[in-house]
């Protein structure tokens, strides 16, 4: 068992708070990814977890022991690293069972767990060479190596994927998910690119600020942000925020956007949002998907509108489109052959099913 | 941008530019002059010592051209090397560099990768410290050695003046504090994550600095070990000041000391002397420089 559980972890440098009291209980087995922008504590707290950052304040504890004050040799976790960090004076081999030797392990089954991983990894015939006869991806998948053959409580992941290129990113990513499907360790993940965060994640952490602003499941932060911020931050391209007023006329809702465009609020969200009609400082959230081009039959909640569009990028399987609305730029996604061009106006849907509505003061979602 | 229109015909070239391979053939010429300017003023003292070590001391001292060999001779090495003198001095250099080398490599490695590595109280002033001693002229340190050694006798009855081996608490003085900067430097190269990996592997802080720090930075312990070396072999003035006995004597000064008598300068013995002695630094640079690999960390991390 596995679990790794921090509570209240704090993390100061002189006067910088990296990070502000974090909660969070991982499962075993279970893979977490840690995502957010640069600076936002999510390697800190990583480092914290293996070790090599000491804690400020809070309780770290792994499979049930507080390890503040162990050191990281005791506290059977493997990293790896962004920028690898194998070893370069020694073959692939050597860096693979250089933690079995010093833990004195049996010759015979230091060579049996190094062939192991090399198996899973696929790097069996690399096992004599140098690091520096690797490429980038074989480097990543020693370094992986190196973590599996230990076979650790957990698996720490320092933005591993941030040094490949953008289509070895996507093939390690494969790897990676499958790499814990077999050996089924719990994992703590750190990047900030949210795409490899939503792909491999069991659950998502999103850290800003050293603090974190939501976990959940990928589908969950994805469809039910609990803040701006974790709405902005996940998908791409990110949600569109538009100021907005919500008017309460003859009984029902409506979304005003400015003196010309207003649609009426979806009757299962009138309730929800009832008492923040008039309220001041108020968002529309709403992704580019769920912008596209008009069709035939339209569903209860969606409506359309007509704009000039500003700028046109076709992606191939489609095609986004840009236009303003109150001083603030909008995409929509519409389809390649909805004929898009820039400077002419376009008839657009907006589907307010998948609307949020944002208290731009405090960031809540409402 | 369907309409976009596409000039068609050469493109023009308004400006001239030399062709690169011009500018490459001058910069290479530039370097070849500067070079060859080197290389005949560093290599012409030398190669007027072999001249004069194949000359009998009638042949100094006649007014032919000092530049040719008219008649050959090997006496100058035989009479030096037959003598017991001249191989105790070696012996002596010898002892006292391998001896120097050892304490200082221990010494500066361990203090360097304390300093560069191992964050603590004061582990930044302590550096600079060690770089500022340095700086220290040697010939101030003579007075206040020599008054140390006055006390250490006096408390304790060990005599330290004129004693070979006293070099060797001595020039580690000169050689500790520049090799430490040096393996300092070399450290601060090497990327942090190594030695976290090492650390999460189980490797306690000597095993990191053995198993890890001391094989990548074997150019930076090359460096550093060439210096030691070169600076206890051919250090002149403490042994002129500290030892005084001949037998107790390292090469530079045995071969001034006991082949000028008076005002008699023994020529040919002195060039040949002072050729042998150089032969030791530039058999080890030749067998060190095979072992100089620059670049021995790439691979490490991302290049």
């Amino acid at each position: 068992m596995a679990q790794v559980t921090l509570r209240k972890v704090v993390k100061k440098y002189d006067e910088v708070m990296a990070v502000r009291g974090v909660d969070l209980d991982i499962a075993d087995k279970e893979f977490i990814v840690l995502v957010g922008p640069s600076g936002c504590g999510k390697s800190t707290t990583l480092r914290m977890i293996a070790g090599l950052e000491e804690i400020s304040g809070g309780d770290i504890a792994i499979g049930g022991d507080v390890v503040n004050d162990v050191p990281p040799k005791d506290r059977d976790i493997a990293m790896v690293f962004q920028n690898y960090a194998l070893y370069p004076h020694m073959n692939v081999y050597e860096n693979m069972s250089f933690g079995l030797k010093l833990k004195r392990t049996p010759r015979n089954e230091i060579e049996q767990r190094v062939k192991q991983a090399a198996q899973i990894l696929d790097i069996t015939e690399l096992l004599d060479r140098k690091p520096k006869q690797l490429s980038g991806g074989q480097r990543q998948r020693v370094a992986m190596g190196r973590a599996i053959v230990r076979d650790p409580k957990v698996f720490l992941f320092d933005e591993p994927l941030s040094n490949l290129d953008a289509k070895l990113r996507v093939q390690m990513r494969t790897e990676i998910k499958k790499v814990h499907q077999k050996v089924r360790t719990t994992t703590v993940y750190v990047t900030h690119d949210q795409v490899e965060a939503m792909t491999l994640a069991d659950r998502v952490v999103v850290m800003n600020a050293g603090l974190i602003e939501q976990v959940g499941s990928p589908n969950d932060l994805y469809h039910l942000p609990a803040t701006k911020f974790v709405a902005g931050f996940i998908g791409s391209p990110a949600m569109n925020f538009i100021p907005c007023q919500l008017e309460q006329a003859a009984g029902a809702l409506r979304i005003r956007l400015n003196d010309k465009l207003s649609m009426p609020v979806p009757a299962s969200r009138t309730k929800r949002y009832a008492s923040f009609a008039g309220k001041p400082d108020l968002v529309l959230g709403l992704r580019p998907e769920h912008i596209s081009e008009t069709r035939p039959h339209a569903e209860p909640d969606q409506h359309d509108f007509d704009m000039p569009i500003e700028v046109v990028e076709p992606m191939g399987m489609e095609t986004l489109v840009y236009f303003t609305v109150n001083n603030t730029e909008i995409c929509g996604r519409v389809n390649p052959d909805a004929g898009s061009a820039a400077g002419q106006a376009m008839k657009l849907r907006a589907d307010l099913s998948k609307m949020h509505l944002i208290d731009n003061s405090t960031g809540k979602v409402l | 941008m369907a309409n976009a229109a596409i000039a068609t015909g050469a493109p023009s070239r308004p400006v001239k530019y030399r062709s690169m391979s011009h500018n490459r053939r001058w910069a290479m010429r530039w370097s070849y002059f500067f070079l060859i300017l080197f290389v005949v003023f560093f290599l012409t003292p030398p190669l007027y010592m072999l001249i004069t070590s194949l000359k009998s001391s009638s042949e100094i001292s006649a007014a032919t051209n000092p530049w040719w060999v008219y008649k050959p001779t090997l006496s100058n090495y035989e009479e030096l090397l037959g003598q017991n003198q001249y191989l105790i001095f070696f012996r002596n250099s010898a002892l006292v560099s391998v001896c120097v080398v050892i304490i200082t490599m221990v010494i500066s490695v361990t203090a360097a990768f304390a300093l560069a590595r191992m964050k603590f109280w004061g582990s930044a002033t302590l550096a600079t410290g060690v770089f500022l001693t340095y700086l220290v002229p040697d010939t101030l340190l003579f007075i206040p050695l020599f008054k140390m050694f006055a006390f250490v006798r006096d408390t304790t009855g060990i005599e330290l003046m004129n004693h070979w081996w006293t070099l060797i608490i001595i020039y580690p003085t000169l050689t500790v504090p520049f090799c430490t900067w040096i393996m300092i430097g070399y450290f601060a190269s090497i990327p942090k994550e190594l030695d976290e990996a090492a650390l999460i592997d189980g490797a306690s802080w000597m095993q990191t600095l053995t198993k890890i720090f001391i094989p990548v930075a074997i150019p930076g312990i090359i460096a550093a070990t060439i210096f030691a070396f070169t600076v206890s072999w051919a250090q002149f003035l403490y042994p002129l000041a500290f030892t005084t006995s001949t037998d107790q004597l390292v090469l530079p000064v045995g071969i001034v000391t006991t082949l000028i008598k008076g005002d008699v300068f023994n020529w040919g013995q002195i060039m040949t002397g002072a050729l042998l002695g150089a032969a030791p630094p530039l058999i080890i640079y030749a067998f060190l420089m095979d072992y100089y690999i620059a670049g021995l960390t790439a691979g490490a991390t991302k290049g």
